[in-house]
């Protein structure tokens, strides 16, 4: 298993050739009480960097961009109906969607966990 | 008029100041009534009008008769009347006080407008009415549009759309006739992150992707990543000027120029017309298409005071692709063309409604029409306001409209950048609104705070959390119609919350503490939002 970040604020949990998705501690933090989540469909092709889920706080409405290239296994449909475990527990029972990587090699360029604390100290 | 020479002020009392007695049976508070649910005060089925039962009639509904009551509540017309004029004495409008939101949501709305509109051969008429009878009306629209054209340095304009958003798709659509028509199906609008957030919808809406290019450190567009990522693909950018920072874009014609090298098309959002009317004309910054919004600029009432409008003004290359109807003068005659005729086409029909028009009109300067964006002709009743506005004001009141918004605007980011960061203020003075930001808030408290402190001092908050690429953003906007004492009272209450925010003072959590009602759960409320009226009975039940 290994654990990657983006700039976007989305973190990457890889285990064989699945990646599970959601948004970072950070991340929440800065959207406020989040009121409404959209996720993908299984199936669906993503592509690196194209959108692939919504998140919507009371401040305000964001995409959630696909990280890695992959076909979408699974959306966390606990979060359509219970938007609030985005805050309570975003990087565990907060996840958004779990997709089949197609191209392991675009998880070179993320960062790991300190990379990324030190990128929001940065912030 | 002298002074009361005694000095003194009646007391206006605090609600909890020491011996006050502040529970009243009532729960009023004076003047500020306590107010059910118009459901909550159904007393058994009355009615606005009670007729006597009528003896011997006989049903002839077959048993169709209602059976049971139909969830309207029977009430007096003194009570309705009643309970509507109470609720509208909690709400804030522009008519009781400074609306930091500014033009963007509201600006005074002058009365002579609305005695204009109320002019019979305006008001009583039908958009199906021949052409014949209602010249004036359409004179006017005529005016209005010649006004807007010139003011804005452009060719044509499209007086349908219905406000600001559909102005935008009609622009688009017909940008996408035009790269159409030359063959040319390009992909992608550019939207910069200092566009109005419906930009990015309507590019979508118009079968767009979208892609934005970002701001630079002075909150304008990054002209060197926009020209980057010119190419065959992009059909054009959609850029607001004056931005959402409150800035002028001072490199729009060297944008334009470098867009339309590359074969796009140039939309400005002309939300902030407001900030350079008279001053600034967008026909002579490149720009191809533009929307107007008259209840914006020019003073027509909005937001629940009436419909928007939105004319699109077109350059020249756009105007054969602009939409029907159109009104064009002919001599003293007025006539409205509703129809197309593509040039080569054999007319299918007289394109003239007024009767004594050349059949080919149209088809000489709309022969390309991307189509209609509504059945009728506009929105009638803000056309006489806005023109009502423009003529009261002339050319020079313009012009002084939009110096005396933006100065109103710098005397407030002058004001007050000493106790609110002001991200951009080091870039020179801002247009007619003002950007702060919530760096400095210590304790946990935010810009939510700050808004709700502000309703105790009774304002209504500015915009906020917009525009995105400002953390905490307030956005205040006090247009041109406030005078310096106006300002110098909101600044001193913005001051005084903005002073308790950065010392943490965490009694603003708990604000605003005098409004009828206390700090309401957003969350909640779009969590779980609760639109519908329920018996109490049935609410248990479907808890």
């Amino acid at each position: 298993m290994s654990l990657h970040y983006t700039k976007e604020h989305e973190w990457i949990r890889v285990e064989a050739d699945i990646a599970t998705v959601g948004i970072t501690d950070f991340a929440q933090a800065q959207l406020g009480d989040v009121v409404f989540v959209e996720v993908p469909e299984a199936g669906r092709q993503v592509s690196k960097g194209s959108e692939a889920a919504v998140v919507e706080s009371v401040k305000a409405a964001s995409d959630v961009y696909a990280p890695v290239s992959g076909e979408i296994v699974e959306g966390n449909q606990a979060l359509v109906d219970d938007s609030a475990l985005v805050n309570s527990d975003p990087e565990g029972e907060g996840w958004f969607f779990r997709l089949r990587l197609s191209n392991p090699g675009e998880l070179e360029g993320l960062m790991d966990a300190d990379a990324y604390r030190s990128f929001c100290e940065s912030q | 008029m002298t002074k009361n020479p005694s000095g003194w002020r009646p007391d206006l009392g605090a609600a909890d100041s020491e011996g006050a007695r502040t529970g009243t049976f009532t729960g009023n508070r004076a003047l500020m009534l306590e107010e059910p649910l118009i459901f909550e005060m159904e007393e058994g089925g009355g009615t606005g009008v009670d007729f006597a039962e009528v003896p011997g009639v006989e049903s002839r509904l077959a048993g169709l008769e209602r059976n049971r009551p139909i969830g309207i509540p029977g009430l007096s017309e003194p009570q309705t009347v009643r309970h509507y004029t109470r609720l509208s004495r909690q709400n804030y409008a522009i008519d009781l006080g400074l609306f930091p939101l500014g033009s963007c949501t509201m600006k005074h709305n002058p009365r002579l407008n609305e005695k204009v509109a109320r002019m019979p051969g305006f008001a009583d008429i039908h958009p199906l009415q021949p052409a014949d009878t209602v010249q004036g009306a359409l004179a006017l629209i005529e005016m209005l549009g010649g006004w807007l054209v010139t003011l804005t340095g452009m060719h044509s304009v499209a007086m349908s759309p219905k406000a600001g958003a559909h102005g935008e798709l009609c622009g688009l659509l017909a940008m996408r006739a035009a790269l159409e028509a030359r063959g040319d199906a390009r992909e992608v609008i550019l939207v910069p992150e200092s566009a109005h957030g419906t930009n990015p919808a309507t590019a979508a809406f118009a079968g767009y992707r979208v892609e934005s290019i970002p701001a630079n450190e002075r909150g304008r567009v990054d002209l060197d990543a926009l020209t980057a990522r010119l190419g065959p693909d992009v059909a054009g950018v959609m850029i607001t000027n004056p931005n959402t920072c409150g800035l002028f874009e001072p490199d729009m014609l060297a944008i334009s120029e470098a867009v339309h090298a590359a074969g796009g098309l140039v939309y400005c959002d002309g939300a902030n017309f407001n900030a350079i009317v008279g001053r600034v004309r967008p026909g002579d910054l490149g720009i191809d298409a533009m929307h107007i919004n008259l209840h914006k600029t020019f003073s027509t009432p909005h937001g629940g005071g009436g419909p928007g409008s939105g004319p699109v003004v077109f350059s020249e290359a756009l105007t054969p692709f602009a939409p029907l109807p159109f009104v064009e003068r002919l001599g003293n005659h007025f006539a409205l063309v509703e129809e197309e005729h593509v040039v080569g086409r054999a007319p299918r029909g007289p394109a003239v409604s007024g009767g004594h028009g050349d059949p080919m009109l149209a088809g000489q300067h709309h022969g390309s029409s991307f189509g209609r964006m509504t059945a009728f002709h506009g929105q009638m009743g803000m056309f006489t306001r806005a023109m009502a506005y423009i003529l009261s004001h002339g050319a020079d009141g313009l012009r002084q409209v939009s110096g005396d918004a933006v100065l109103n605007a710098n005397y407030i980011l002058r004001q007050l950048e000493d106790v609110l960061d002001a991200p951009f203020a080091a870039s020179g003075p801002c247009m007619h609104e003002a950007l702060f930001s919530d760096k400095g808030f210590q304790g946990g408290l935010t810009t939510l705070d700050l808004a709700k402190g502000l309703i105790d001092e009774g304002y209504h908050p500015m915009t906020m959390y917009f525009p995105l690429v400002v953390h905490g953003s307030m956005l205040v906007e006090p247009t041109e119609t406030e005078s310096k004492a106006a300002l110098d009272q909101f600044i001193g209450a913005l001051r005084s919350v903005a002073e308790r925010a950065k010392a943490g003072d965490q009694s603003l959590k708990a604000a605003p503490v005098h409004a009828p009602r206390r700090r309401l759960d957003e969350t909640l409320a779009a969590r779980k939002p609760v639109l519908v009226y329920r018996e109490p009975e049935q609410a248990q039940a479907a808890e």
